[in-house]
C-alpha cells in the first residue's frame, strides 16, 4: 500500500468508529446539558445493549438465516437494544438519580459511578449465560465473538483501500438518528421543553413543564442512542466484552468534552475527531499509546478550553 | 468528667490485641493478614478523605499516586537502581514525592469545577498506568519492579513470614497518620478546608486563599497515597504490574470514605474495615468455602463470590449516597445537608 492509501484507510476506519463514538457521546451530552451530570453508567448501558443483541442473535439462531432475513435480524437487534438501553437508562434515573436532585452534584456523580460498577457486574453475569454464543458461559469474563452478519467484500472493487458494507451500515444507522435527534430537540414541543429545563428547571416547572418527566425522557433518548450504537459497534468490531463500556464511555465522554459538552453538533464533531485520532495514533504512533493520547486530550481540553470547540462559555451559577 | 474512649481508640485497641486472640484460634480462622490490608487501605483512604471529605474535591485518581509512591519507593531502594537508600529513608521520601506529584497535577487543574476536576483526576490515573506499563526501560513494564526491600529492625530483613511484625508496623504507622490528621483537622488549615467545602465564595471573601488551600489538600492526599503505595510495594516485595493501581482501587478508596463517613476519621476506619473486610476476608473465605464444597469454580459465574465485587462496590456507593449521605460514622462537624 502506498503511504497515502494507508492514510486514507485509517481515515475510513477512524470516521466509521468516530460515528459510533459520536452516537454514544450524544447520550452524555444530552444528559449533561439537562442536569449537569456526567452519566458515568452510560458506557456500561451501551455495553449491556451489545450483550442483549448477542443474546437475541444466539437465541434466534440468526447466523443460519438467509442474507435478506439477516438484515431484518439486524433491524430487530437495533430496535430491541435501543428500547432496552433507553428503558434501562430511564430506570437508572428513576432509581438512582432522581432521589438526589436536591443533593450536591458530587453525590450525584458518586451515585452514577456506583451505577456504572453495578452495570459492569451485570455484564459479567450476562457473559456467563449458558448459551452457545457466550461459549456456553464457561469463561464469563472473556471477550465474546460477535458474528459478522454484514459481508466483508470491498465496495471499491480492486482498490487497495477497503470500504466494506459495514462502513456503509454504520453511516446508514448513525446519520439518520443524528438528524432525527436535531429535529427533535430544535423543532418539537418535547425538544423545547428539554431546552427550557436545561436553561432553568425552576422556571420551566413554573411554566407547567413536567420537569422530572422531561428529564426521564432525555435519559430514555440518550440510552436509546447508546443502544443503537452498541449494535453498530458490535457489527463493526465483531467483539464485545463486559469491560468495553468503560473504554467506549471514556472515548465518548472525551468526544463530548472536546466538542463542547451540552452541544449536539459538538458531540458529533468530537466523536469524529476522537475516532480519527485513535486510528491515526494506532497507525503512526503506537497502539499502546493510543489511550494515553485520548486521555491526554481530555485533560488538556478540560484545563485549557473547558467549553470545548463548539460549546458556549457559561458562567457557573452560584 | 470521666474519660471515655472514642471510636478511634476502641478500633485501634481491638486491632492491637487481635494477634493475641489469634494465638488461641485455629489457623483457618486467622485474619490478621487481611486486617493488615485494612490498615494499608485506611492510610490510603485517610489521604483521600483529606481531599474529598475535608476540602470537598472529588478525586478519582488516588490510585495513581499510590502507584507513584510504589514505583518511587522501588526505584529509590531496589538494587537494580543506583540509589539504594534503604527502607526508612525510602518510605519517608515517598511523602514528598507524592506531594510533588499532587502539586504538579493540582497546579493547572484545581481551578476547574468539581465534576471536571473529578474527570481530570480519572484521566490522570489512566495516563499514569499507561506510562508505567509502556516505559519498560525504567519500570520493567507489566513485570513490575522487584525485589523491593523490607525493613530490617534488629539485623535481618523481614520476609513475608514475619506476619506480626508487618502487622504492628502498619498499625503503628496508621496511628501516626491518624494523630497527624487529627491535629490537621483542628488546625487553621483544617478549618480552611471545611470552609471552602461549605462555601468557596464566602471563604474567599473571608480572606482564605482558596487555590493554595485546595493545593495543600491535594498534595497532602497525594503524599499519604504515595506513602501507602510504598508500604504496599514493600510488603509484597514488588510493585506488581501497573494495573494493580487501576480505577477499581481508586473507587475502593472512595467507597471506604463514602460508606464510612465522608470527612470523619473514625468513619474512614470503619469504612476500611467494612469494605476491605468484604473484599479480602468475606469474599475470599466464601470462595474457598465454596471450592471446598466442590460447587464453586468457573462452572457457574454466579457461584464465584469474587464475581460479585463490582456489584458490591457499586451498591455500596449508590446506597450510601441515597440512604446515609453522612456515612456510618458521621463526622462530629456535620456537613451542610444540601
Amino acid at each position: 500500500m502506498e503511504p497515502y492509501e494507508v492514510f486514507l484507510q485509517q481515515l475510513v476506519t477512524g470516521l466509521s468508529n468516530g460515528m459510533i463514538i459520536a452516537l454514544i457521546a450524544l447520550g452524555y451530552t444530552m444528559v449533561y446539558g439537562i442536569i449537569e451530570l456526567i452519566n458515568f453508567a452510560h458506557g456500561d448501558v451501551f455495553m449491556l445493549g451489545a450483550f442483549l443483541a448477542l443474546t437475541l442473535l444466539g437465541a434466534l439462531g440468526m447466523e443460519a438465516w438467509a442474507p435478506g432475513w439477516q438484515l431484518a435480524g439486524v433491524v430487530l437487534m437495533l430496535v430491541s437494544s435501543a428500547a432496552f438501553c433507553g428503558s434501562f437508562n430511564w430506570s437508572l434515573d428513576r432509581l438512582a438519580y432522581r432521589p438526589l436532585r436536591r443533593a450536591s452534584k458530587l453525590s450525584l456523580l458518586v451515585s452514577a459511578i456506583g451505577c456504572s460498577f453495578i452495570c459492569t457486574n451485570l455484564g459479567l453475569f450476562w457473559g456467563g449465560a449458558p448459551m452457545e454464543v457466550f461459549a456456553g458461559g464457561v469463561a464469563a469474563a472473556a471477550p465474546k465473538d460477535f458474528p459478522q452478519l454484514i459481508p466483508q467484500y470491498n465496495l471499491l472493487g480492486e482498490s487497495a483501500i477497503r470500504i466494506v458494507p459495514a462502513d456503509v451500515a454504520v453511516l446508514a444507522v448513525t446519520l439518520p438518528l443524528m438528524i432525527a435527534l436535531v429535529y427533535l430537540v430544535k423543532r418539537t414541543r418535547l425538544g423545547r421543553a428539554m431546552r427550557a429545563v436545561a436553561q432553568d428547571s425552576t422556571a420551566a416547572a413554573l411554566m407547567g413543564i413536567p420537569v422530572d418527566r422531561v428529564i426521564g425522557t432525555t435519559f430514555f433518548i440518550g440510552g436509546a442512542l447508546g443502544g443503537f450504537a452498541s449494535v453498530v459497534y458490535a457489527l463493526y468490531n465483531n467483539t464485545i466484552g463486559f469491560q468495553m463500556g468503560y473504554r467506549a464511555g471514556m472515548d465518548a465522554f472525551t468526544a463530548a468534552v472536546l466538542g463542547g459538552i451540552g452541544s449536539l453538533p459538538g458531540a458529533v464533531l468530537g466523536g469524529l475527531l476522537i475516532g480519527c485520532v485513535r486510528s491515526m495514533s494506532d497507525q503512526y504512533v503506537e497502539l499502546r499509546w493510543t489511550n494515553t493520547i485520548v486521555f491526554g486530550i481530555l485533560v488538556l481540553i478540560l484545563i485549557f478550553r473547558p467549553s470545548g470547540l463548539l460549546g458556549s462559555t457559561r458562567r457557573e451559577k452560584v | 468528667m470521666r474519660w471515655r474512649p472514642g471510636p478511634i481508640v476502641c478500633i485501634v485497641g481491638i486491632a492491637a490485641i487481635l494477634p493475641l486472640v489469634e494465638l488461641v484460634l485455629p489457623p483457618a480462622a486467622h485474619v490478621s493478614e487481611a486486617v493488615r490490608g485494612v490498615f494499608l487501605y485506611a492510610i490510603l483512604a485517610l489521604g483521600l478523605n483529606i481531599v474529598t471529605g475535608y476540602a470537598g474535591l472529588l478525586n478519582l485518581g488516588i490510585a495513581a499516586f499510590m502507584a507513584i509512591g510504589a514505583y518511587g519507593f522501588a526505584i529509590l531502594t531496589c538494587e537494580i537502581y543506583p540509589f539504594q537508600v534503604g527502607f526508612w529513608p525510602g518510605i519517608l521520601l515517598t511523602l514528598p514525592i507524592g506531594a510533588l506529584a499532587g502539586f504538579l497535577l493540582g497546579a493547572p487543574t484545581l481551578r476547574l469545577r468539581g465534576d471536571y476536576l473529578a474527570i481530570v483526576t480519572l484521566g490522570f490515573g489512566e495516563i499514569v498506568q499507561d506510562v508505567l506499563k509502556n516505559l519498560e526501560v525504567v519500570t520493567k513494564g507489566t513485570q513490575g519492579i522487584n525485589p523491593v526491600p523490607a525493613p530490617a529492625i534488629g539485623g535481618t530483613m523481614w520476609t513475608a513470614d514475619d506476619e506480626y511484625k508487618w502487622y504492628y508496623l502498619f498499625l503503628a504507622l496508621l496511628v501516626v497518620v491518624i494523630v497527624a490528621i487529627r491535629n490537621l483537622e483542628r488546625s487553621r488549615l483544617g478549618r480552611a478546608w471545611f470552609s471552602i467545602r461549605e462555601d468557596e465564595l464566602a471563604s474567599r471573601a473571608m480572606g482564605i486563599r482558596v487555590e493554595r488551600i485546595k493545593m495543600l489538600a491535594f498534595s497532602a492526599a497525594a503524599a499519604l497515597a504515595a506513602f501507602a503505595g510504598g508500604l504496599s510495594a514493600s510488603v509484597l516485595s514488588s510493585t506488581g504490574e501497573p494495573s494493580n493501581y487501576d480505577f477499581q482501587v481508586s473507587i475502593l478508596a472512595l467507597c471506604i470514605v463514602i460508606v464510612g463517613g465522608i470527612g470523619s476519621i473514625a468513619g474512614v476506619l470503619v469504612g476500611a474495615l467494612v469494605m476491605i473486610g468484604l473484599n479480602s476476608i468475606v469474599l475470599v473465605k466464601a470462595t474457598a468455602a465454596l471450592e471446598a464444597l466442590g460447587i464453586g469454580g468457573s462452572a457457574n459465574v454466579l457461584l464465584s463470590p469474587n464475581n460479585w465485587k463490582y456489584l458490591i462496590f457499586g451498591l455500596a456507593l449508590v446506597l450510601a449516597v441515597r440512604l446515609k449521605p453522612n456515612g456510618l460514622v458521621p463526622p462530629r462537624i456535620e456537613r451542610r445537608a444540601t
